[in-house]
């Protein structure tokens, strides 16, 4: 009998913490199966940041490093430049990379640190109980923001991809979602984009995941992606938004 | 024996490098040394100071308030620190800037017009080594030897043309004093 | 005799920790420490290794933790309102049982205070700083061979406790300029081989640095190892000088820059016929607390003189526990205390002891 799938190699065989629904098993899945491919599970240096991802080490066979909140790119900044050769990469959500850790994650892609950033985008705070991120869309409930993000009181969701573009550091900076089949065959390949161009010592790279929260979107798995598609993806446009060779699409 | 010195004046007038031209001849002569500088938003163009211990024993603190010795090269520094000098303790003062006399009695004071001097040796920017070449002669606390054999350490090596002159200025300033 | 050259204070701690195999320096400006990075922005690369001027003191203290769990030899300085900045990741640091190096050129307080010298960080560095529970390694040089000297020792010290060291200088210490000798450069041993995240190279298990323990039960034994190799380095590694000691009526307790002002008090209180000593702690953390006992027993009172309003006091009166009375002596905001005031003090207390 041919086999068709498999557990990836570069993950642990066992099951997660995380919640019924939520997409950080896709991503870690993507993540491992780039480092199998690879073939560099040998010289993968992992860094989990805080939030639902913090024990991501308990899921991934490789070593790591566990940063305090926002502030993975530094930690993988030394570890880098300790291990030259190793394959070093951050998984991070939207509080730890977007609110506490917004200034080391601009100017690691300022560096042009040779490092791959996995950003978990699901609009909220998951692991502290669904509090109001600074991706969290203008009208979006969550627990600190009872009535909907107030635009003129909580100003307007930053757009991560958008931003990090501008830099010339960022080799490679792309927005993909993890709501369908066809959407996370393509997060696969960016993310694989991702690693390529950190081997490629071309400069530091990152994929923006949209992402669900079932639990505290207060939402069915489905209907969450749903949710995701009609909602997160006009906000946040997909695409890559700059490549090594210069280019950049959307959509 | 033990010298304790304070050396001060505007920025750019040399006074960090005489302590530090001290430090680098008593270490040469296998004393112990210090030298601290001022430091902070004052460097940038005010008053300038630093102090020096010179002791044969180990030295105990390395920050100068009751000087044995003031090299002052401009009025501030003389308003500022002339009050604090031990008594029976010795002022060297730049004559040629400071445009009163010391009031203390009870101190030994040596005016130096230093940049007349500096002018007659080639060059008005030595009016420093006029100065230290006084000192040298006044106290024999370091040899001018020693220091004249420090000049290479101390000046960056594209200054070291300008070793002859230094020296000339030194031998100026210790000419008008006697030991 | 060995070359002696003249070296600033920072620069020689600079200079020290290269020769010490220091080859990863992360840090950000502050005065008045600059000399230190900007020697290091020269120097490091001469050897191969790396220096890197970070967007802040927090991301700084974090590369920290990165390269030392990734077993480089590493180390960053700052002056206070930095070291305030590097707190968490210091606290993760002594969590995840890394070893660096952590220079404190200390500046007045608190908020931006000012730039001149002041020992008014020593409850930070000796009784945590960050959060939870644990301690630092800290030295307190009183000179700059002492800074060539400690730097040297506390990567191995930081290495055989797996806890972060302390170097707490001041700006009097940075700033200043005596005659070293240099020790020879020493080769960085992998003394981290066992630990560090290098890669799960030729079939080893991978390996974690992590200082996140949600079980309660784990997270106090993880906390009693810490603290027992804590209780290991109070058994090893306490240091201290003591002078004139043995028939002092007074004795003073001072570190750093203060104790070198003490020893000119000493002397000028002897010369008048004052009884006057010094204890000098070279590390305050873990504290001599037995040698600063043992005095008390001798001498008639105590007077602890600090750039500081009373902190290292609380550890002397802790000490001494009773059996003599401890005098505060201190200057904050940048004034060093003078020589004749501190003697001047003794005298006053010898005299009251005397006649009572």
């Amino acid at each position: 009998m041919k086999q068709v799938y498999a557990v990836p190699k570069s993950l642990q065989p066992q099951a997660t913490h995380y919640c019924p629904g939520c997409t950080h098993g896709i991503a870690h899945k993507l993540v491992a199966e780039t480092i199998d491919e690879l073939g560099v599970r040998d010289r993968a240096i992992g860094v989990a940041p805080v939030g639902c991802a913090v024990f991501a080490y308990d899921y991934f066979d490789c070593d790591f490093q566990q940063a305090a909140h926002g502030r993975a790119p530094a930690v993988a900044t030394g570890i880098r430049r300790v291990v030259p050769d190793a394959v070093v990469f951050t998984y991070q959500g939207d509080g730890d990379l977007a609110s506490i850790g917004a200034a080391e994650i601009i100017h690691a892609a300022m560096r042009g640190e040779r490092i791959s950033v996995i950003f978990i985008n699901n609009a909220v705070y998951g692991m502290t109980g669904g509090q109001m991120a600074p991706t969290t869309l203008v009208g979006q409930k969550t627990t600190t923001s009872p009535a909907g993000r107030e635009l003129g009181h909580a100003g307007s969701p930053i757009r991560i991809a958008e931003m990090l573009a501008t830099i010339p550091g960022a080799a490679y900076v792309a927005r993909v979602s993890l709501s369908s089949p066809a959407n996370v065959a393509r997060a696969k390949k960016a993310i694989r984009k991702a690693f390529d161009t950190q081997l490629s010592g071309a400069g530091f790279s990152l994929v923006e995941c949209l992402s669900t929260c079932p639990t505290n979107w207060g939402m069915a798995p489905i209907e969450a992606m749903e949710w995701l598609e009609k909602n997160m993806i006009p906000y946040y446009p997909l695409g890559e938004f700059r490549t090594p060779e210069g280019g950049a699409s959307n959509g | 024996m033990v010298e304790e010195l304070i050396i001060a004046g505007f920025g750019g007038q040399g006074v960090m490098l005489m302590g530090q031209l001290l430090s680098y001849a008593g270490m040469r002569e296998a004393k112990n040394v210090s030298w601290m500088p001022s430091y902070g938003p004052e460097m940038r163009g005010g008053t300038a100071n630093c102090s020096v211990v010179i002791s044969t024993d180990s030295i105990g603190s390395p920050i100068v308030t009751e000087p044995m010795t003031l090299i002052v090269m401009n009025r501030p520094s003389l308003d500022r620190f002339e009050q604090a000098v031990r008594p029976g303790g010795l002022l060297i003062h730049n004559s040629s800037l400071i445009d009163r006399e010391p009031e203390r009695t009870d101190i030994r004071i040596i005016a130096v017009p230093a940049v007349e001097m500096a002018r007659e040796v080639g060059s008005d920017r030595v009016a420093n080594m006029c100065v230290l070449g006084a000192y040298l002669a006044a106290t024999g606390v370091v040899a001018y030897e020693s220091v004249a054999e420090c000049l290479k350490e101390v000046l960056p090596e594209r200054r070291h043309d300008l070793i002859p002159l230094n020296l000339k200025a030194l031998a100026r300033g210790a000419s008008m004093v006697k030991p | 005799m060995a070359e002696r050259k003249l070296f600033k204070g920072n620069e020689a701690v600079a200079e020290a920790a290269v020769r010490a195999g220091c080859r990863f320096f992360f840090g950000y400006p502050i005065t008045p420490q600059n000399e230190i990075p900007e020697y290091m922005s020269r120097r490091l690369p001469e050897v191969g290794g790396v220096f890197l001027q970070a967007e802040s003191e927090i991301a700084a203290i974090n590369m920290v933790y990165g390269a030392a769990g990734a077993g480089g030899r590493v180390m960053t300085s700052s002056s206070s309102p930095g070291i305030s900045l590097k707190q968490e990741g210091i606290s993760y640091i002594a969590g995840a049982e890394l070893p660096c190096l952590i220079v404190n050129m200390v500046r007045g307080g608190p908020g931006l205070g000012g730039i001149q010298a002041a020992q008014s960080d020593y409850f930070q560095a000796v009784k945590g700083g960050g959060h939870g529970d644990y301690h630092c390694i800290v030295y307190t040089p009183s000179s700059v061979q002492e800074m060539v000297d400690l730097t040297m020792q506390a990567f191995d010290v930081a290495e055989r406790y797996r806890m972060p060291v302390m170097i707490l200088g001041d700006a009097v210490l940075g700033q200043m300029m005596e005659p070293v000798v240099l020790p020879d450069p020493r080769p960085t041993d992998a003394a981290s081989a066992g630990w560090a995240t290098t890669g799960a190279r030729d079939g080893r298990a991978p390996r974690l640095i992590n200082s996140i323990y949600l079980k309660p039960d784990e997270l106090f034994q993880h906390n009693l190892k810490l603290q027992a190799r804590f209780e290991q380095a109070k058994a090893a590694e306490v240091r201290y000088e003591a002078v004139n000691t043995d028939d002092a009526d007074v004795v003073l307790v001072a570190y750093g820059t203060t104790s070198r002002v003490c020893r000119s008090a000493m002397d000028r209180a002897r010369a008048a016929g004052v009884r006057v000593g010094l204890v000098r702690p070279i590390t305050v953390s873990p504290f001599p607390y037995q040698a600063i006992a043992d005095v008390a027993r001798t001498a008639r009172a105590l007077l602890t003189v600090e750039m500081s309003l009373g902190q290292m006091v609380e550890d002397v009166r802790l000490a001494v526990c009773g059996a003599a009375p401890v005098h505060f002596y201190g200057t904050t905001g940048g004034i060093v205390p003078t020589a004749s005031a501190i003697a001047e003090e003794a005298r006053k207390i010898a005299m009251a002891e005397v006649g009572k």
